[in-house]
């Protein structure tokens, strides 16, 4: 029986393997694309690893100063869009919860199923109209249509199973709405708010489409910088791959770090941006 | 896990009237910042979207009001029609591929098996990483010369394909990257259900000496189908949206081959600058998921309205 049991464990690791191999096999060979020459790119059978190492496939995509400054603008619009939509949708979140505004929640669904693309005609004629174009505020704005509705979503799940009773006994030692809010409702809820920026923060990140038709030569996030690097550098690929390590790497590690919080977040909204 | 998808909406509606923490009304102010910023960059844009689509309106160029003229063109437009196949093949294979592949993942994520947190780890991480930047390494990927997927094929004796760059399959193609980065999304909800089932039914079916096959059969899919139906409505929605790595990988191409409506709706709105237009495609497209989420959210209703029939 012994024997048996350990028969079957090795089976499932196997099998277990193999689904995951997919995902193994794609990161190895994605370093292995971003530390190899030309040369070796371009060999016939392929080579995983390689004799010489390519260090400069990275070192020249942190040379070239363009590149900071994507970098710089991805920060500042990641964490613009998250830290705004935390303000305004933990709140809201604490608010649809207690009222238990079934239509509210309904406006965020629908916002989900909308494509990312249909919000840019008018929101691209707007931000021309008001001469915002050419600055990183458009930016913002459109990815506050990604985070805002993730954070209300995961907000209301989380104050739904929050215990009622400590905010009554609060009210009843004469704490008003906004004192019960922040000193009672908040920290309580702080593992949410977790999930909420964690999840706003890698889907901001990721988005393309609103990058693609917002940004200018200046005001490219990273996910755009990495796309006109496509089409201008065909054929060099270790730099090509270089650099998208170095965009998705923040996103992984923060997969690595919070894989639980990220778990949580998704089987619980079920979220995605764009 | 009472908050899938429409949960929200079902429990606020049959939950009872609030108790003890004071008036309903008096939350508001935690709402008014959201309804201002929801009202302008999401529920604003999707009017004037409808607006938009009535007039004939090219960037730079005069508007005049067309009525209904944007959406008749739409019915004479062969690649827009051509996309709409594009779309809906696009999003079947990108819908079932994950739904069985995350399915099998996740009954195994479920067993006992050592190291267990390390591997689901790795096996989320094709979802959470940038789309634009798994794209490029897939079109390296797929190059018909140079390209490693061609070499493994070799090596099995399958000769070498054209991938993403042939008509006949490049869908297919971008639907293999759509679900190798989204079958982890499928087996997490899954895995939800696995997780909260009962286990009496199995020590039942036990003693009645049910194979694992039968177990699978009769408890376990009936009892995860509520889970499987949102894992189709969340894959549904997402493939119908999909952009980044189709925009990436092949623009639409080659040819028009894989321009779905969202890439036309790029190409028109973006590369024409045909706004009045490109606005009457977003609003068939906007409908269009609107309509494939309601339908699927009724199937839902049905599931669990024959589970409890079942049950019975």
């Amino acid at each position: 029986m012994r024997i048996r049991r350990i028969l079957d464990t090795l089976g499932l690791w196997f099998a277990a393997l193999v689904l995951v191999s997919p995902a193994i096999l794609f990161f190895l060979w994605m370093i292995s694309l971003s530390l190899k020459f030309e040369v070796d790119n371009a060999a016939y059978p392929p080579i995983l690893i390689p004799e010489r190492f390519a260090w400069k496939n990275y070192t020249g995509v942190f040379e070239s100063n363009r590149f900071g400054l994507f970098f710089i603008n991805s920060l500042i619009v990641t964490g613009a869009a998250t830290g705004l939509a935390l303000l305004i949708g933990v709140p809201a979140g604490y608010g649809i919860a207690r009222m238990r505004a079934t239509k509210a929640a309904v406006v965020v669904l629908i916002a989900r199923m909308t494509p990312g693309l249909s919000y840019l005609i008018p929101l691209f004629l707007l931000f021309q109209w008001l001469g915002l174009m050419g600055t990183l505020v458009p930016q913002i704005i459109a990815h506050l249509v990604i985070t805002v509705p993730i954070v209300i979503w995961i907000m209301i799940g989380y104050f739904e199973t929050t215990p009622l009773e400590l905010e009554e006994a609060a009210v009843i030692d004469g704490a008003g709405r906004w004192e019960v809010f922040r000193h009672v409702a908040l920290p309580i809820a702080k593992p949410g708010i977790t999930v909420a920026f964690i999840l706003a923060v890698i889907f901001s990140w990721n988005n393309f489409v609103f990058g693609v038709v917002l940004a200018g030569r200046e005001t490219r996030t990273l996910p755009v910088a990495v796309y006109n690097m496509l089409s201008f550098e065909q054929l060099s690929w270790g730099p090509l791959a270089a650099a998208a390590i170095i965009v998705t790497l923040p996103v992984l590690v923060l997969t690595i770090v919070a894989q639980r919080q990220i778990v949580a977040g998704l089987t619980a909204g079920a979220v995605k941006g764009g | 896990m009472s908050t899938l998808l429409d949960e929200h909406v079902t429990t606020v509606a049959t939950a009872a009237p609030p108790k003890g923490v004071g008036r309903r009304n008096s939350y508001w102010p935690f709402v008014v910042p959201a309804v201002v910023v929801v009202g302008s960059v999401i529920v604003f844009p999707w009017v004037f979207t409808v607006w938009m689509s009535l007039h004939e309106w090219t960037v730079g160029g005069a508007r005049t009001f067309a009525g209904l003229a944007n959406y008749m063109r739409l019915g004479s437009d062969e690649r827009f029609i051509a996309s709409i196949g594009h779309t809906l093949l696009y999003t079947f294979l990108a819908v079932v591929l994950p739904l069985i592949f995350g399915t099998l993942a996740a009954l195994l994520f479920n067993a006992r098996l050592p190291l267990r947190g390390i591997l689901r780890g790795l096996f989320v991480m094709p979802m959470m990483a940038t789309p634009v930047a798994i794209a490029l390494v897939w079109t390296m990927m797929f190059h018909p010369q140079l390209g490693v997927l061609n070499y493994l094929l070799s090596l099995i004796g399958i000769g070498p394909q054209e991938w993403v760059f042939s008509p006949r399959t490049v869908i297919p193609s971008l639907v293999l990257v759509e679900t190798w980065q989204w079958t982890p999304l499928v087996m997490l909800i899954v895995l939800g259900g696995l997780a909260a089932l009962p286990t009496e039914p199995y020590e039942s079916a036990a003693i009645d000496g049910a194979s694992a096959f039968q177990r699978f059969r009769y408890i376990t899919l009936p009892m995860i189908a509520p889970f499987l139906m949102v894992a189709v409505i969340i894959r549904t929605i997402d493939a119908l949206k999909s952009f980044d790595i189709i925009y990436a990988i092949t623009q639409g191409g080659p040819g028009t081959a894989s321009e779905t409506i969202n890439l036309y709706l790029y190409s028109v709105a973006f590369a024409y600058y045909d706004i009045g237009y490109g606005s009457a495609i977003a609003v068939v497209f906007f409908a269009l998921v609107i309509a494939l989420s309601l339908l699927m959210l009724h199937l839902r209703q049905r599931t669990k309205w024959t589970e409890l029939q079942g049950g019975a």
